[in-house]
């Protein structure tokens, strides 16, 4: 390490403007004195190169301070490291408090870790590394022509000893052979799922199943209500833990004073002003799960899609094209809300095949 | 003691693999310094720590829809039905230690991911960087970008909260608007009707091996063809399109960039310490039957939710199909042209420009006024299309009328990408041409002098040649080839006559459109000296550079060295 200190000591050789040139120079980072030097060749082996690196900074007094300060940043990442595994042993998680306890102590060892080291390496790129400005030829990326040619005499000769091109009946039939193989992984996915078949076009909903609230999954009497009102979620009742199903039948309703529902809404299908639609957006197919009261607007959280609940809940603005399909209830003998039948159209989002 | 660990472990090695001369090439190589040169760092640095921290969530996550009662530490939930996935996530977030944090390390380094790839992206596209010879490391790019996108849907649909749940919801019904094959692949990839019990599962393996394996694949790919290219670098004294200045991998660049690991790995680690991200256990386990308004994807998701959100309601039924234009052309197009676009573009511009040469020195964006205002026009038209992905919240915060929100959006995203264009371009032109009165009258240094006449002028100090050489302009492409002269890039060479050929000419002249130098010939000039006599010593073909300045007091022709990239032969013929 002591042979050379990297300054003066460096061969005062003036670089070669020729073309061929130097090919690698040691540029002047200002304010240090020049220095460049001819990086000559690579090396045969035989002759090692110069020193192309100055092996100290600059400032020695200067690089002193940072090398403290260096040592200083990677103690407190030791620390911090340190600190981490505490902090994991320590502290116990399990609920919400002591896991923001734990979060906090963890997160923020493991950052001052981080920092620790990542200001330690900095200060000791910047401050103790001399610096050194390198300037290297590119080679072109493109072959000589020469080597392209050969290459492509190799090519050529391969292509010629293997037959491959003389012999059409061979290529063919080799290409024949490949491509079944090559759609099979294809066909392979074929079980993924099931044909959609008519599937889309059906829910649960059938004549006589109850309508029942979401979540506290009680049947509904219109007498409920006392007045209009809200929007209330209902599900088919005896599916509440069945997912696909609701995903399909969820529903809406909704109670109007008499005279506001209008057309295109059924009035068959309804019962003492209460009116219910599909909850499942006509869109992309979001719960449709906000209403406004005073303009008696569906509103679907996801695009925004506005649907205009007193008159068949055709689309007044956003992205669906078509209204939220009406569900058929009336009352059973006990006088709870239940369907008339299923839903008379597809719900949810557009498919192709529905037509 | 160095020397004797190098004998001893270096020679074992060398013994058997025979490395000397190829590590001490790779310990040689040199890396040209930048500011925006860390952005693809950052994107990189993410990757890694997104397998780390991935690996340790997949320790104690269960892929698995199957219908649980919880009973864990997060009592809010008690006795509530979801999800195994949902559950064991909630197990990670409060019974796992470090759980939360690995969790929201993993999601904020997901982000970082998608923003640094953006960032890094619009830095090549504005610097000009994918132009010969990285035509294909740009391709790489956009498919890692698109790649990260699915990769983070996927990634943030497997807690199976209540708002992955709609995301995958939209899905499904996205996949439904296909034209005929719609349906089944919906059905295919969930395995039957939505949700079904099959997604979380598929999407995970999709999540953990699959993508991040096509990731890891492609990022190596995109390394090697840098490492091989060599980097480019910005313009400087000194720099030319036929050398690479800066500091060399060992020990500088391995140094600094082990630093800057530290310093993503620290920002990620703060961030996940002190901002809360992806607070599942509030969003509730998926159902079917909720939503909960204000919902957002992931940031870079957002531009195709705002594009659903700004599509007008059309859909046709033709023949007892159905077309959901409302559906699949917003989730298809704007994204869809864009990405096709950005994967054309160095095509696209190579046949407009001509310009077949090499490029290792970037542009600065301003000495491209028209692809720096197309870039930007880009950028606004996605920016119009993200906002209008939080347009609930918008027209909350800054109380303006819902509805109103996605009209200023309809009308902005055809509006507001040609006022950008028009705006950026002038913008350009202008720095251009502050930076050639500096060059031609130098810095005004604030003397004023009274000359003998009576006279007072300022004081100019020529600029300095570090200055010069980044105020350059860089050489112009030579020119549109001559008639039927053949093309040597794969692209059907339509020659310059005839309709293409009128069209081709007329994008030219507005892709070059630059600041006249004084004394040089035109946008399309060609070839030769200006009469500056500062050419003199480029080859023939060279396009006319920077220096045509014919200031008699300064020697301004720093983009000389720069103008002549022809080392692989196939530059334009001479017309």
């Amino acid at each position: 390490m002591s042979e050379t200190n990297g300054h003066g000591e460096l061969p005062d050789e003036t670089p070669d403007e020729t073309p061929a040139g130097p090919h690698r120079v040691i540029g002047t980072p200002p304010p240090a004195e020049a220095r460049t030097l001819l990086g000559g060749r690579e090396p045969d082996g035989d002759r090692p190169a110069p020193r192309e690196l100055p092996a100290d900074p600059a400032d020695l007094r200067k690089a002193k301070v940072a090398e403290r300060l260096v040592a200083a940043c990677f103690i407190v990442a030791m620390l911090a490291g340190i600190g981490f595994i505490a902090a994991y042993i320590g502290l116990e998680v399990h609920s919400v408090d002591a896991v923001l306890r734990s979060n906090l102590a963890l997160g923020t060892s493991l950052s001052v870790a981080f920092l620790g080291l990542a200001f330690g390496a900095t200060i000791w790129v910047r401050h103790l590394m001399p610096e050194v400005e390198i300037t290297e030829a590119r080679k072109p990326l493109a072959s000589p022509a020469e080597d392209r040619a050969a290459f492509a005499e190799t090519f050529t000769e391969g292509a010629d000893a293997s037959q491959f091109a003389k012999r059409p009946l061979l290529r063919r039939t080799l290409i024949a052979a490949t491509l079944p193989i090559a759609v099979a992984p294809i066909v392979l996915l074929r079980d993924m799922g099931p044909l959609p078949g008519t599937s889309l076009r059906h829910t649960v909903w059938r004549k006589g199943l109850r309508l029942v609230e979401d979540v506290s999954n009680t049947p509904i009497r219109p007498a409920d209500f006392s007045s209009p009102g809200g929007m209330i979620t209902v599900i088919p009742e005896g599916y509440q833990d069945d997912d696909d199903a609701l995903a399909k039948a969820a529903t809406i309703i909704i109670k109007f004073a008499p005279g506001e529902l209008q057309h295109p809404t059924v009035l068959n299908w309804t019962v003492d002003g209460i009116v219910a639609y599909s909850k499942i957006c006509t869109h992309v197919g979001c719960p449709v799960s906000l209403y406004e009261q005073t303009t008696h607007h569906i509103l679907c959280p996801c695009h925004q899609s506005t649907f205009n609940a007193p008159k068949g809940a055709q689309v007044i603005f956003g992205p669906a094209a078509r209204p939220l399909p009406q569900l058929p209830i009336t009352t059973d003998a006990e006088g709870y809300l239940v369907a008339q039948s299923d839903f008379h159209e597809p719900v949810g989002p557009s498919f192709w095949e529905r037509g | 003691m160095a020397n004797r660990a190098l004998d001893g472990v270096g020679g074992f090695l060398d013994d058997r693999f025979r490395g000397a001369k190829s590590f001490r090439t790779l310990f040689k190589k040199i890396f040209p310094d930048h500011w925006t040169f860390l952005l693809g760092e950052i994107a990189l640095y993410c990757f890694i720590i997104l397998l780390l921290t991935g690996t340790f969530l997949t320790f104690f996550f269960q892929p698995s829809m199957t219908d649980v009662i919880y009973h864990g530490s997060y009592t809010h939930l008690d006795g509530i039905r979801m999800s195994e996935a949902y559950a064991s996530t909630l197990n990670i977030s409060f019974d796992v230690r470090g759980g939360l944090l690995m969790r929201q390390i993993h999601h904020w380094a997901a982000d970082l991911f998608m923003a640094a790839i953006f960032a890094h992206m619009l830095r090549i596209f504005f610097t000009g960087a994918y132009r010969k010879p990285r035509e294909v490391n740009w391709l790489i790019g956009i498919v890692l970008l698109t790649l990260g996108m699915l990769e983070g849907l996927f990634g943030y649909s497997l807690p199976d909260d209540l708002l992955s749940g709609a995301g995958l919801r939209i899905l499904e019904g996205v996949m439904q608007s296909i034209p005929i094959v719609g349906t089944y692949l919906a059905f295919f990839l969930f395995g039957g009707a939505f949700p079904g019990h099959l997604i979380i599962p598929r999407l995970y393996i999709l999540h953990v091996l699959l993508i991040p394996g096509l990731i890891l694949a492609l990022i190596t790919a995109h390394l090697f063809i840098m490492f091989h290219q060599k980097h480019t670098q910005m313009p400087g004294k000194g720099r030319t399109d036929k050398n690479v200045v800066g500091a060399p991998l060992y020990p500088y660049f391995m140094a600094k960039t082990g630093a800057f690991f530290f310093f993503t790995f620290a920002a990620l680690a703060l961030a996940s310490t002190f901002a809360q991200i992806n607070p599942v256990w509030l969003y509730g386990p998926y159902t079917p039957v909720a939503m909960s308004a204000g919902s957002q994807p992931d940031f870079y998701m957002g531009m195709l939710e705002g594009a659903l959100r700004v599509m007008v309601p059309w859909e046709w039924n033709v023949a007892g199909h159905t077309f959901s234009f409302n559906v699949f052309l917003p989730a298809l197009l704007p994204l869809g042209i864009i990405f096709t676009a950005a994967a054309l573009w160095p095509f696209i511009e190579q046949w407009i420009t001509g310009d077949k040469r090499e490029h290792h020195v970037n542009d600065r964006p301003r000495n491209a006024p028209t692809r720096t205002a197309l870039g930007m026009a880009v950028i606004t038209f996605y920016g119009v299309l993200w906002l209008e992905g939080a347009n609930d919240i918008i027209a909350d915060h800054l109380n303006i009328a819902l509805y109103t929100t996605t009209r200023i959006a309809q009308v902005s995203m055809f509006v507001a990408p040609v006022l950008a264009y028009i705006i950026t371009k002038r913008i350009c032109l202008g720095l251009q041409r502050k930076d050639l009165h500096l060059l031609e009258h130098g810095v005004e240094t604030g003397i004023i002098r009274q000359m003998p006449s009576g006279e007072f002028i300022e004081i100019t100090r020529p600029v300095s040649e570090e200055e010069q050489a980044k105020l350059a302009f860089p050489a112009r492409p030579p020119g549109l080839p001559a008639p039927d002269s053949a093309d040597e890039n794969g692209i059907p060479a339509p020659g310059t006559r005839g309709a293409i050929g009128k069209v081709r000419a007329r994008l030219n002249t507005i892709l070059t459109e630059s600041v006249e130098l004084p004394g040089s010939n035109g946008h399309t000039n060609g070839h030769g000296a200006d009469g500056s006599g500062q050419a003199q010593d480029e080859p023939e073909h060279a396009a006319v550079p920077a220096g045509g300045v014919p200031d008699g007091s300064q020697e301004i022709a720093p983009g000389a060295g720069q103008a002549d990239s022809g080392s692989s032969g196939d530059d334009a013929p001479d017309q």
